[in-house]
């Protein structure tokens, strides 16, 4: 990557189109990759390294069904070119149970039943994560208005508010 | 009245209560794999040229070299180079296709509407292949083309081949114009309903998987008996050598009833290059797919002075496209929602240049109903009655479409629990007399009908020795939660814990099983597990009675339970064996049971089935800005058993949802310059969010009902959208005294001066 930084034009060094080297951390394990320069992070994920969780709803930031966590931070996968994110940790759906215990989140999904078809649901869970270590939110109309760049078109608000509640007040199961 | 087993009914450990989701974890942690998650070797990507902006006219030239040219892509297919396909137009009727002649992608040069797909490139990467559609030069011839409803009233004509399974309007009933002349209470008025996409969160997607001449489809698709009949035909392939198989759907609300062209893209390519191929829609193109069919609806209503209705008129105009006449339901809810004894319909269609209009969730209910329900508001209003109380006066008691009576209806009960719940006593009658700050605070209430049925299904039941029970049919799970009812009646069927039940679904390999749609998938599918786990409930008592010295010796079926992995004689458990013991002394690795369940014809002839709700609604309209929000919801709904009471509430839940997208956010804007639906996009095209939504509380009214399935189940998917736009309209009116009959009611319409509703209506109908 020296080159790069030393050549202010997007590529892989060598002025020409190509593949671009990257080091990212995918739930927790390294990997070395060569990317194209216009590969988003959402179809590397999807594509090429088969994490399917990730979804594609719009492909344009509109529905929030790509989100994932970038060094813990919630973003667009879909927005996100890979080669941006040299030397960065991302966490997908995939990633977020630990030893086979479901992550907090994603056990108040099932509990509230917050989703349906569960299309837009690993973006709302990672959302949620993310909105959790902001710790920005703290009643239902704050949990609502930041979850509300996750669209889901089951209309499964009313469920997903509750479970993002249970998980923050720290309480067992709900209604 | 309806099919009964000789078994006695099951125990209801898991029915009727709240269950987890049996697919939860698999939806949470990203392992449910939808259409275009199945991976395979060597596999190509297509992506789909969407033509140019015109409706109606020829391609004249079709340029592919330069994208045949880009490294990576494999072929561009296009009306001049596609493989031969079948001649006969009715070779691509799919299960409900309406009358008419289905679009048939790639057929020729003609344009028949703004972006249908015209050409396909197949690339060996996602990037490439929409790269090198970008490079594909097309020029058009255009032909004179309408797609402004309101223009076309004029055109609009009976539709003259009617579509299966959607009734016409009923024969008029008595006089209606002599009624309206007499009656001392009317209201008169036209409402709009806007074009809406279906847009489920999952865009459309097939991967064909070729593996030496046979095929292994995973489409999306509201059942996939639907998606391999449509390819066994169109290309002639025979039944053995596909297989089509849909696991999981990314939501569907009626989009995934017809085979999409992705599908015969994907299909035509992958057999015309040997290869595996996946065609995935992008979401504009998502536009370019069936819609909720705009609507212009006409009422007028007669009572007397106590509210007594004498007199309902209801007339539509229904888009459909130029090649098809798409039907729904719109208009006949009038005959049968309330006690009237003059009573006229008129159902019409206006051709469009679009593509062909489909069932969006509740089709033609969520039109027809909402129009019924602002009017009988309108109509309580005119009287000075409470809007509940002139339901309550005119409550019909039977079907008078029909003459029949109906399996069951605990409406009035719905009405009750409802009322209460919201507090409806405490409403001020007069609009614009509740307020909160600069907030107009606004109730309205609507009915909510929608017809309940069931469909012939099969399905396999197999009991292993180790104790798992595998219920098996084709039908889907689009998110309705079918998985989950199908082993909880599974597990109550045999007594067995949820945790041993497998369910497969979504498989045209699995016993036959119609679409998922028309909310009859829990009654159905539901119905013949239920009678296939019966089949083995049989077995095994044969078995176990042949048994030397068994307990059960000289008993009988009906004095059975199933519990706790034993059967034993009812009132006298100490007389039982365990079902296990029983397949381990016959040596059995497995038990089978196939059955179809098919609906009682002497109920259906002799009886009207209909799912009711009642809908309070409050909204609070900002009086300056005029934005409104819904704050509360209460939808009561009488459907018959409830099999879980999760899944069955967060069906009502997202019908609710849909209802606040269509009272005020849902509309799909032609340009009639381009023919085109040009908020092609969901940051355009609004869908309710997070923060629209607030308390929506769903109550389900006990109601026992032994004639409409044989599991006494009505369906959900649909009753909770119905009504509740108009519940919605009803109390904005009330907020603001404002009657906006033009859906859906964005700001600017509640900006305009006075009672704008019928000429802004026809004004924007287009």
């Amino acid at each position: 990557m020296q080159a790069t930084e030393t050549d202010p034009r997007p590529g892989n060094g060598t002025g020409e189109p190509g593949p671009i080297p990257v080091v990212l951390t995918i739930n927790g394990t390294e990997r070395r990759l060569e990317v194209e320069p216009w590969t988003t992070l959402l179809d590397l994920l999807r594509e090429r390294l088969d994490l399917t969780g990730s979804k594609k709803g719009c492909d344009h930031g509109q529905c929030g069904a790509c989100t994932v966590l970038v060094d813990d931070r919630r973003v667009n996968a879909c927005l996100t070119l890979a080669v941006m994110l040299d030397g960065a940790s991302v966490t997908t759906v995939e990633g977020l149970a630990q030893d086979g215990q479901l992550h907090p989140v994603q056990d108040a999904f099932v509990e509230h039943d917050a989703f349906q078809c569960g299309y837009c649901t690993p973006g709302q869970i990672c959302s949620a994560v993310g909105l959790l270590k902001e710790g920005r939110a703290r009643s239902d109309d704050e949990i609502r208005e930041l979850m509300s760049g996750n669209l889901c078109r089951c209309g499964a608000y009313v469920n997903i508010v509750a479970a993002v509640r249970q998980v923050m007040d720290g309480t067992g199961a709900g209604r | 009245m309806v099919q009964t087993s000789t078994a006695p009914l099951p125990s209801r450990a898991y029915v009727g209560t709240g269950q987890r989701r049996i697919d939860g974890v698999s939806k949470v942690t990203g392992q449910a794999r939808y259409a275009a998650e199945f991976p395979a070797d060597g596999l190509l990507y297509g992506h789909v040229v969407s033509g140019g902006a015109l409706a109606n006219g020829m391609i004249e030239r079709i340029d592919a070299s330069a994208a045949e040219a880009a490294e990576g892509v494999v072929r561009v297919y296009t009306h001049e180079n596609r493989p031969r396909q079948p001649w006969f137009d009715s070779t691509y009727q799919d299960q409900v296709a309406p009358p008419g002649i289905p679009f048939r992608p790639l057929k020729d040069a003609k344009i028949v509407y703004s972006g249908q797909p015209v050409a396909l490139v197949v690339a060996r990467s996602l990037e490439v292949a929409a790269y090198a559609a970008s490079l594909i030069e097309i020029t058009y011839r255009e032909e004179p083309f309408r797609t402004d409803l309101a223009a076309e009233q004029s055109n609009a004509y009976v539709p003259p081949e009617k579509r299966a399974g959607i009734e016409p309007p009923p024969p008029d009933r008595g006089d209606v114009d002599r009624a309206l002349a007499e009656a001392p209470v009317k209201v008169e008025a036209s409402y709009f309903v806007a074009a809406e996409h279906h847009n489920p969160m999952e865009t459309h997607a097939s991967t064909v998987v070729w593996n030496d001449g046979k095929l292994t489809v995973y489409d999306k698709i509201q059942g996939v008996v639907a998606s391999k009949e449509y390819l066994t035909e169109v290309f002639g392939l025979i039944a053995d050598d596909v297989q089509v198989i849909s696991p999981f759907v990314g939501g569907a609300f009626g989009v995934g009833l017809r085979p999409q062209y992705q599908l015969f893209l994907a299909t035509m390519a992958a057999l015309d290059l040997q290869r595996s191929v996946r065609v995935t829609l992008t979401r504009d193109q998502m536009f370019t797919l069936t819609y909720r069919p705009h609507t212009i609806q006409h009422l007028a209503l007669g009572a007397d002075r106590d509210g007594r209705l004498t007199a309902i008129r209801h007339e539509a105009v229904a888009a459909t496209s130029t090649f098809e006449d798409y039907q729904e339901v719109v208009v006949n809810w009038s005959g049968l929602g309330y006690r009237c004894p003059n009573v006229a319909f008129d159902y019409k269609l206006a051709k469009l240049h679009t593509y062909t209009p489909s069932d969006m969730r509740a089709p033609g209910a969520a039109t027809g109903v909402y129009g019924l329900e602002c009017a009988m508001d309108e109509l309580a209003h005119a009287a000075g009655i409470d809007p509940l109380e002139l339901r309550l006066k005119n409550y019909a008691e039977e079907d008078a479409n029909t003459g029949n009576p109906f399996t069951s209806k605990q409406l009035r009960e719905c009405y009750r629990q409802g009322a209460e719940r919201f507090g409806w006593s405490r409403r001020s009658a007069a609009p614009r007399s509740m307020r909160e700050g600069r907030e107009l605070i606004g109730w309205g209430m609507a009915t909510g009908f929608w017809e309940a049925s069931m469909q012939q299904t099969s399905a396999r039941a197999i009991l292993s020795a180790d104790g798992r029970l595998e219920v098996a049919t084709a039908t889907a799970d689009i998110g309705t939660g079918t998985y989950t009812i199908l082993a909880q009646i599974a597990a109550d069927a045999m007594g067995v814990p949820i945790e041993q039940v497998d369910v497969k679904i979504g498989d045209s390999s699995l016993p036959a099983s119609p679409l998922e749609g028309g909310s009859w998938t829990a009654a159905s599918a539901g119905s013949a597990v239920e009678k296939a786990c019966f089949g083995l409930r049989e077995q095994l008592f044969h078995h176990a009675r042949a048994m030397e010295g068994s307990p059960l010796a000289n008993e009988v079926l009906e004095r059975i339970t199933f519990a706790g992995g034993r059967m034993a004689v009812a009132n006298d458990p100490s007389r039982s064996v365990v079902v296990a013991d029983v397949m381990a002394a016959l040596g059995l690795e497995k038990l089978a049971a196939e059955e179809t369940a098919k609906p009682d014809q002497d109920a259906q002839e002799n009886y009207s089935a209909y799912t009711h709700a009642a809908i309070f609604a409050e909204v609070r309209v900002d009086e300056e800005l005029n934005v409104v929000r819904v704050t509360r919801i209460v939808n009561a709904v009488a459907a018959g058993r409830i099999l879980n009471l999760k899944t069955a509430r967060s069906q009502i839940l997202g019908g609710v949802v849909f209802g606040i997208g269509m009272a005020l956010e849902e509309q799909s804007e032609l340009d009639h310059r381009f023919g085109r639906f040009m908020n092609h996009n969901i940051a355009e095209y609004h869908i309710p969010v997070n923060a629209d939504v607030r308390d929506i509380d769903v109550i389900f009214v006990e109601e026992h009902d032994d004639k409409v399935s044989p599991i006494g189940v009505k369906g959900l998917g649909e009753i909770g959208i119905v009504g509740t736009a108009a519940a919605i309209a009803n109390a904005i009116f009330h907020a603001t005294g404002k009657r906006v009959r033009d859906l859906p009611i964005t700001p600017d319409k509640l900006l305009r001066d006075g009672d704008d509703g019928v000429s802004s209506g026809m004004a924007r109908a287009g």
